[in-house]
């Protein structure tokens, strides 16, 4: 277990979250290596959200042990300090500045200091455009740089905003239903763009699309009333009896 | 930033600070210097009328920093106003003296009309206009502090903050109706003579207040505009766009809004520091929540976000107030509401939104 604990970037030992009664995380334990790709499948109301608003600091989980990178727990932290640490999300809904365009969406994004005060009398830095062109570059949008991100495409309003992710430079990528409303082009593209930032960052997918788990090729946990049904290779899970019962159906 | 600040800085807002500037010189100049008789002379009465629209103009720039860059639609910035102008009045009751009617040296005549024998610590210190200065900006700033520091570390928004911030005006406009908060109840604060030694009603101190006026509201623009164009002003607007995206990024949302609102109060109650000396009564109406709703209307008409379309709303909407209360009192309200239903079926950027989507680069009067 210690073992586990340090050569993992996020560590969830028996987490439990109610809500009015509601048992939205029963006991939820696992764990995801570093630079590891990870997908989440499971029924609507498995707790994947909740998983991610525990993570995120979003939501105070009742008990349990929430640790990021080996030593930092995040039970006790805000969203802005757990962004700091290294954990970036992205919403099920693509969440986008609408006012902005797209390259001010990612400076606004890129790692560097957060206060109030810092953004009132601090200076831009130089270094920056060069990581914004890079970024541009793996998300495909660097001939929209000057649009308005309210602007974009559906698709590619979720590019931008794993941009803005990747931006942040996280440890740890925590994405929730990235291919909900693509094409199946930009689905494609999308398992691409993920598999590959994969390695440099641990990324977590939240998803409902199996062709796309599949595409992923990675391991996969399935969750199911706020705990882990099973875990192992796609085949593996879609081959078990109990998740055949509550999830993919017959 | 400096360099920034300019690079930014469009032909709007170089063409408003610069009708400010000739405006503070002309008018003065055409009140005092050209004579009566003249058909370029302005009457005192106009210039004070004007002093009173470019206060409430600068209120408006305030109101705009935080509901159109931030996402904060406060219906109690007539609060802030309120409580500048009520720092600015007690200095001004200090001045009279014995001029009273009761003729008390130190005790305003409300006071010696309701049998008090000292001076409530409140007032201490009011006689010195610097302490008045600093009071008009330090109390409106400190009540936003702590309204803000709870209301957004509760994470209390959109329609929920707006109803508080009503409530937080409304509740001021009870303590001071009552005549043991100390502050004149009911009648306020009235019956000036003299600022800084200046007789109030001399037209060169009218003159010179509504000057002053002009300078402010531009000081106060650039201010607002330098935050807006800022790093700080884009996360202002990320934060009206998406808030949750905006803390999971890392930017602790509330302090970015705590110190916005903190600003926009401060310019609030400058704003009404400069209109009490020139309306010449301050009284507890000021806190009125229907004030404040006003002041939101202006924003909405002039155009939200943009600022330069703040103060012209509230000048356009003041100076149709002034002429339809002269003509049909009883129909000003019906008025107004009517206004802000056309402004928001058919202008909803407002005056100046609709004319720079039109005709303007994008870019040009701030937001986008």
């Amino acid at each position: 277990m210690s073992a586990d604990l340090t050569d993992s970037i996020l560590y969830l030992d028996a987490v439990s979250v109610s809500f009015d009664g509601f048992r939205a995380l029963h006991d939820l334990s696992f764990v995801v290596g570093r630079g590891e790709l990870r997908a989440i499948i499971g029924p609507n109301g498995a707790g994947k959200t909740t998983m991610m608003d525990v993570v995120t600091g979003k939501t105070r989980p009742d008990k349990g042990i929430v640790i990021f990178d080996g030593s930092i727990d995040l039970t006790t932290r805000d969203e802005a300090s757990i962004a700091a640490f290294g954990i970036g999300r992205k919403f099920q809904k693509p969440t986008v500045f609408d006012g902005q365009t797209v390259e001010d969406s990612l400076l606004l994004a890129l790692e560097g200091p957060r206060s109030a005060f810092s953004a009132l009398f601090g200076w831009r830095s130089r270094v920056a455009v060069e990581q914004i062109i890079d970024k541009l570059a793996i998300i495909r949008l660097g001939d929209l740089r000057s649009k308005l991100a309210g602007s974009l495409s559906h698709g590619q309003k979720q590019w931008l905003e794993i941009g803005m992710l990747l931006a942040q430079n996280p440890k740890l990528l925590l994405v929730d239903e990235p291919v909900a409303g693509m094409t199946d082009a930009e689905t494609e593209e999308t398992a691409r763009l993920l598999t590959s930032i994969a390695g440099e960052h641990a990324v977590v997918v939240v998803e409902h699309d199996m062709s796309f788990v599949r595409a992923l090729g990675c391991k996969v946990t399935c969750l199911h009333e706020g705990s882990v049904l099973a875990e192992g290779t796609i085949d593996s899970v879609s081959a078990n009896e109990r998740v055949i019962d509550v999830y993919l159906g017959r | 930033m400096i360099a920034f600040f300019f690079r930014k800085f469009d032909r709007m807002a170089t063409g408003f600070v610069i009708l400010l500037a000739a405006i503070a010189i002309l008018v003065p100049v055409l009140n005092l210097a050209v004579p009566e008789g003249s058909p370029f002379h302005i009457p005192t009465y106009l210039v004070s009328l004007w002093g009173k629209y470019l206060a409430f103009a600068l209120l408006a720039v305030a109101l705009d920093l935080v509901w159109g860059y931030c996402g904060i639609l406060s219906l109690g910035h007539g609060a802030f106003f309120a409580l500048g102008g009520y720092a600015m009045g007690m200095y001004l009751m200090r001045q009279i003296g014995t001029r009273g009617v009761y003729a008390d040296p130190v005790l305003p005549d409300f006071m010696v009309f309701l049998n008090w024998k000292e001076l409530p610590f409140t007032w201490y210190f009011f006689d010195h206009f610097a302490y008045a200065v600093v009071m008009v900006v330090l109390v409106p700033s400190v009540l936003a502090l702590v309204f803000g520091w709870f209301a957004f570390r509760s994470r209390v928004t959109g329609v929920y903050l707006s109803i508080i911030t009503q409530a937080l005006t409304y509740a001021l406009l009870l303590a001071f109706f009552r005549n043991d908060m100390g502050f004149g109840g009911n009648n306020g604060l009235t019956d000036f003579k003299d600022i800084l030694g200046l007789s109030v009603q001399a037209p060169t101190t009218r003159a010179a207040l509504f000057a002053l006026t002009a300078v402010f509201l531009a000081l106060g623009f650039l201010v607002a505009r330098a935050i807006v164009v800022s790093r700080f002003g884009q996360v202002l607007a990320a934060i009206r766009d998406a808030e949750s995206r905006t803390r999971f990024l890392g930017y602790r949302v509330e302090s970015y809004k705590l110190l916005v609102f903190v600003v926009s109060a401060a310019m609030a109650g400058i704003a009404g520091a400069l209109y009490v000396p020139q309306v010449g009564i301050i009284n507890p109406s000021e806190f009125a929540p229907s004030n404040s709703i006003e002041a939101v209307i202006w924003v909405a008409v002039g155009g939200r976000g943009t600022l330069v379309g703040a103060a012209l709303g509230a000048v356009l909407v003041n100076f149709a107030k002034t002429w339809l209360t002269g003509m049909l009192p009883e129909f000003w309200l019906y008025g107004l509401g009517a206004l802000f239903i056309l402004v928001t079926l058919f202008l909803p950027k407002g005056i100046i939104g609709a004319l720079t989507s039109r005709f303007g680069r994008p870019g040009d009067g701030g937001a986008q």
